[in-house]
């Protein structure tokens, strides 16, 4: 049989193939290495061709060394503009390489150890399937509300993918929720944690009295759900410098029919979107020190940018921990994100939040029948952990791209990658082997910036100012519009693809901003395929 | 030459970008012979036709089930229950097997308009629609404020987010059954619910039944709406984008409905996880017991797609190019290798011992599902093999 590898090599600039030249190198790379299962555990990369792989499994593994190299070597000069081997797979060893398209999202870890898959195939249940009203035959999964956001978690998180505002006035909300409190926080003493244990009691928002910490506009029976929430769009008009116009959309809301009366004078809202659930034990596997390094409070560099760690509270821990998780860094791990994801938005009780969450004002809340207690047993809920920590981040299929990689260029150029920190080695300290010691190219540093008055909620949540959001990864995002079916970005999804979000961005990223806005229209093109191709 | 770097790339392409690469890499040369792309052209049309004679059998058999259980809320008797539940068990047989054409967001289950959720949805809402224990004044049956209408059923259901969870097969059953309370037998409603006046049970019987009937109506409603989907007559229909997509793009969405509905679905989702929660009821079909017949008719449904073989409903056979006859032709290895997997997960589910929620709570049978679990396990690991195969030896079109 033919050397392998001749075959990859000829085939690389076949005529008949429509692929650039300069797309080819890169792309043998990410298109032949794969895991392939020799045995019950063990794995080896290999060349993409399992019926060849099959045949010649050991031989090849060495044998597509020089090539990794090969395509290395091709590398040359700075980082930023040219592709740097491994940045096609994202998530290191655990990328998807597999479906794609709509089910770009869906699949788990590539080297998901074996004694995983049950606990991630169950978390994926509970992950997708609705939760119902109690009592039910189906006892797991029975206890939804009384009030809640959604029934599942993938009602928002729709194929683990993000959500987006309704597109029209009547359409419910479904995949945004609105954050209610009054002005103020919680008592908030970072020297004396334990002087007040109270889970809401470290810096958090002040709830608003009738409507507790966000608006349910979803209820069981005999329960009245608390509100109607609507978003209008207030057209925006500006022009880049090449004379080129542009809209942004800016959001308001309003909230009508209130069923447990007028809401506090002092009302602050925040609306926040599902975001996309992959890569989620990789973040929180990126070693502390490597992330508190790139803080610069004071902006002591003198390069406009700062970066602030938010410290928030473990409810497991009883102690304070940096925020990795949510719009505003608000919790400081997958487990606690998805126990007060499970409490706010489908009414399901957890041991970290035990609470159903209705206020004084809601008696029918209070009194609607129970699933248990809690009604996601510890044991399901690590499962659901699981299976969030190891949705894989799928590969970028158009890493060496010429266009991509001159995008690339322009967005280190840019600054953006001051906040948007493209890639990071994973510690060792995870309790899931699959996801330490990983090359990551999750593009965020986690940290708190100021994004301006165009973007702030005017609410304070720990250590964030209402102006202060965390860099979100952008890994996956080119594939949301395939996924998900949308284009909406940004915190409440009031950006139409990648553009109109860069337009957004204020305070420490005016910068950027200016310099994407004073660009010529194909570099901004470039900038966004780059963005789009993450 | 056109150009496949657009900024909108709709999934199709991405494979086809995707498939691209691989062919970069490691494409084989004798992979893109003539009679390769006859026979692909032949295993999408044998696909369509299975896929719509298996809505039509499903159809059939709906109908067959909405007179049942129009004579059984007309009198109900023990007997005419037994008839409807019976009329139940068998419309599951044909609707189970086009499970696998679920996933790549086809008729059954696009995001916009697919009615899976309507049809299949799970775990059921049971105190939405009727009373349960604990509760004997729940549900809509018994809320009188609540028209009993689709359009109203349809509109209450879609808050919260889920598509559905009181309409299809699972709230029938559970208006046929009830809930499963006992240890060893499936649900026990008796048909006096059914009753109006004396010797009746439960409150509200004359809405209980116009519930069932309108559940039923809708059931009948989405089925159509499938069998349109796969019209060969109608140029609109989802069918003829389908079998006009290139040889690929068929293959890519035949292929994931396989690799899911194997692995993540039948394996995972509801093999392992009921294994793993070790909750009596969570299964598909907890009220009527049936959930057995759920694992073996879905991955039948998986192996007609592979034979290319459909046996309908009236005795007849559709037989034709199967994808095991694509894979032959490139790697026979590989072929047979499936063919052994998926007739072993078929015959591992045939010997699950039924009721299902009684295997999970004894040791031999939960044996036997880790067995299942790990047949579809290898069926996913080698379809996904399948998968990228041919995304090595299709050619891009030019």
């Amino acid at each position: 049989m033919t050397d392998c590898t001749d075959i990859a090599k000829r085939d690389a600039w076949h005529p008949k193939l429509l692929v650039p030249p300069s797309f080819a190198p890169g792309s043998f790379a990410l298109g032949c290495v794969r895991r392939h299962r020799i045995g019950a555990e063990l794995w080896v990369h290999l060349v993409d061709h399992p019926y060849v792989a099959r045949a010649c499994a050991t031989r090849l593994a060495l044998a597509i060394l020089p090539l990794l190299v090969l395509s290395a070597c091709s590398s040359s000069g700075r980082a930023a503009g040219s592709f740097e081997p491994g940045e096609e797979l994202p998530g290191g060893e655990t990328t998807n390489t597999l479906l794609l398209g709509e089910n770009a999202f869906i699949r788990p870890a590539s080297n998901i150890a074996e004694e995983n898959e049950p606990l991630f195939f169950s978390g994926n249940s509970f992950f997708n399937q609705p939760w119902v009203q109690a009592p039910a035959s189906t006892e797991s999964r029975d206890g939804l509300g009384p009030l809640f956001n959604a029934r599942s978690c993938a009602a928002c998180h729709f194929r683990d993918g993000r959500g987006r505002p309704p597109l029209e006035p009547e359409e419910p909300f479904l995949g945004l929720l609105l954050r209610l409190s009054i002005d103020g926080q919680s008592e908030h003493d970072v020297d004396q944690p334990e002087r007040d244990v109270d889970a809401l009691g470290h810096g958090q928002p002040i709830a608003e009295p009738s409507y507790g910490l966000q608006l349910q506009p979803f209820s069981v029976a005999d329960v009245p759900a608390e509100a109607r929430p609507e978003v209008h769009y207030q057209e925006i008009h500006g022009t880049y410098a090449d004379g080129e116009p542009y809209t942004l959309l800016d959001p308001t809301y309003t909230i009508s029919d209130l069923s447990y009366g007028p809401m506090h004078e002092d009302l602050r809202l925040s609306p926040r979107v599902a975001p996309a659930v992959v890569g989620l034990g990789l973040l929180e596997a990126i070693d502390q020190v490597a992330l508190l390094e790139l803080e610069d409070s004071e902006d002591v560099d003198g390069d406009g940018i700062s970066g602030r760690a938010n410290w928030v509270w473990d409810v497991v821990q009883q102690t304070w921990s940096l925020g990795r998780f949510g719009w505003k860094a608000e919790q400081p791990t997958v487990r606690q994100q998805s126990a007060a994801a499970f409490s706010g938005d489908i009414g399901i009780t957890t041991t970290l939040f035990p609470a159903e969450g209705c206020t004084e004002a809601q008696p029918e809340c209070d009194s609607a029948l129970s699933g248990g207690a809690p009604e996601l047993s510890d044991r399901l809920l690590l499962r659901v952990e699981v299976y969030t920590r190891l949705l894989a981040v799928p590969m970028r299929i158009r890493a060496n791209d010429p266009e991509v990689l001159r995008g690339k260029q322009l967005f280190h150029d840019a600054q953006c990658a001051s906040c948007h920190v493209p890639s990071y080695v994973t510690g060792a300290d995870s309790d899931l082997a699959e996801v330490q010691n990983q090359r990551i190219w999750p593009y965020t540093d986690l940290l708190l910036h100021d994004m301006g008055e165009g973007l702030s909620d005017h609410r304070s949540s720990f250590a964030a100012s209402g102006s202060e959001w965390r860099t979100p990864p952008l890994w996956g995002l080119g594939y949301i519009e395939v996924v998900n079916d949308h284009n909406r970005l940004l915190h409440d999804g009031r950006a139409r693809g990648v553009s109109e979000a860069i337009l957004w961005h204020g305070g420490e990223a005016q910068g950027s901003k200016e310099f994407f806005e004073s660009m010529p229209a194909e570099d901004r093109e470039a900038l966004v395929a780059f963005i789009n191709s993450l | 030459m056109f150009d496949f770097f657009t900024k909108d790339r709709p999934a199709s392409v991405m494979m086809l970008v995707l498939g691209a690469i691989y062919s970069v890499g490691c494409s084989d040369d004798s992979s893109s012979d003539e009679s390769s792309a006859a026979t692909r052209a032949a295993m999408v049309e044998t696909y369509a036709e299975i896929v719509l004679a298996s809505y039509e059998d499903s159809l059939t058999e709906a109908t067959a089930m909405d007179a049942a259980l129009l004579a059984m809320t007309e009198t109900p008797t023990a007997a005419t229950q037994q008839a409807a539940q019976t009329a139940w068990l068998a419309s599951r047989e044909p609707y189970l097997q086009t499970e696998t054409y679920r996933f790549y967001d086809g008729p059954i289950d696009n995001a916009k308009d697919g009615p899976e959720g309507l049809i299949n949805a799970w775990p059921l809402d049971e105190a939405y629609i009727d009373y349960v224990v604990g509760d004997l004044t729940a549900g809509i049956v018994n809320d009188s404020m609540v028209t009993i209408d689709a359009a109203t059923l349809e509109s209450l259901n879609e808050e919260g987010g889920e598509e559905n969870i009181a309409t299809g097969y699972h709230a029938i059953e559970f208006l046929l059954w009830g809930q499963d309370l006992s240890e060893t037998g499936p649900g026990a409603r008796p048909f006096s619910d059914y009753v109006s006046g004396e010797g009746s049970t439960a409150e509200n019987q004359d809405r209980r039944a116009l519930y069932l009937m309108t559940v039923s109506d809708m059931l009948l409603d989405h089925l159509q709406f499938l069998v349109d989907a796969w019209d060969p007559a109608d140029a609109s229909a989802y069918r003829a984008e389908f079998e006009s997509a290139e040889s690929t793009e068929a293959l890519r969405r035949i292929l994931t409905g396989m690799i899911v509905l194997s692995g993540f679905e039948t394996g995972g989702e509801r093999l392992q996880t009921a294994l793993d929660t070790g909750d009596q009821e969570d299964e598909h079909s907890c009220f009527s017991d049936n959930t057995h017949r759920d694992m073996i008719q879905d991955i039948q449904g998986v192996l007609n797609v592979w034979q290319g073989s459909y046996a309908r409903l009236d005795g007849t056979t559709i037989s034709g190019t199967g994808v095991a006859d694509v894979v032959r032709e490139v790697d026979s290895d590989l072929a047979q290798e499936l063919d052994d997997q998926i007739q072993e997960s078929l015959d591992l589910a045939n010997a699950l011992v039924p009721p299902f929620d009684q295997e999970l709570v004894t040791k031999d049978g939960q044996a036997r599902i880790q067995a299942l679990i790990a047949a579809l396990r290898a069926q996913e690991n080698l379809l996904e093999e399948v998968f990228q195969m041919f995304e090595l030896s299709i050619p891009v079109v030019e």
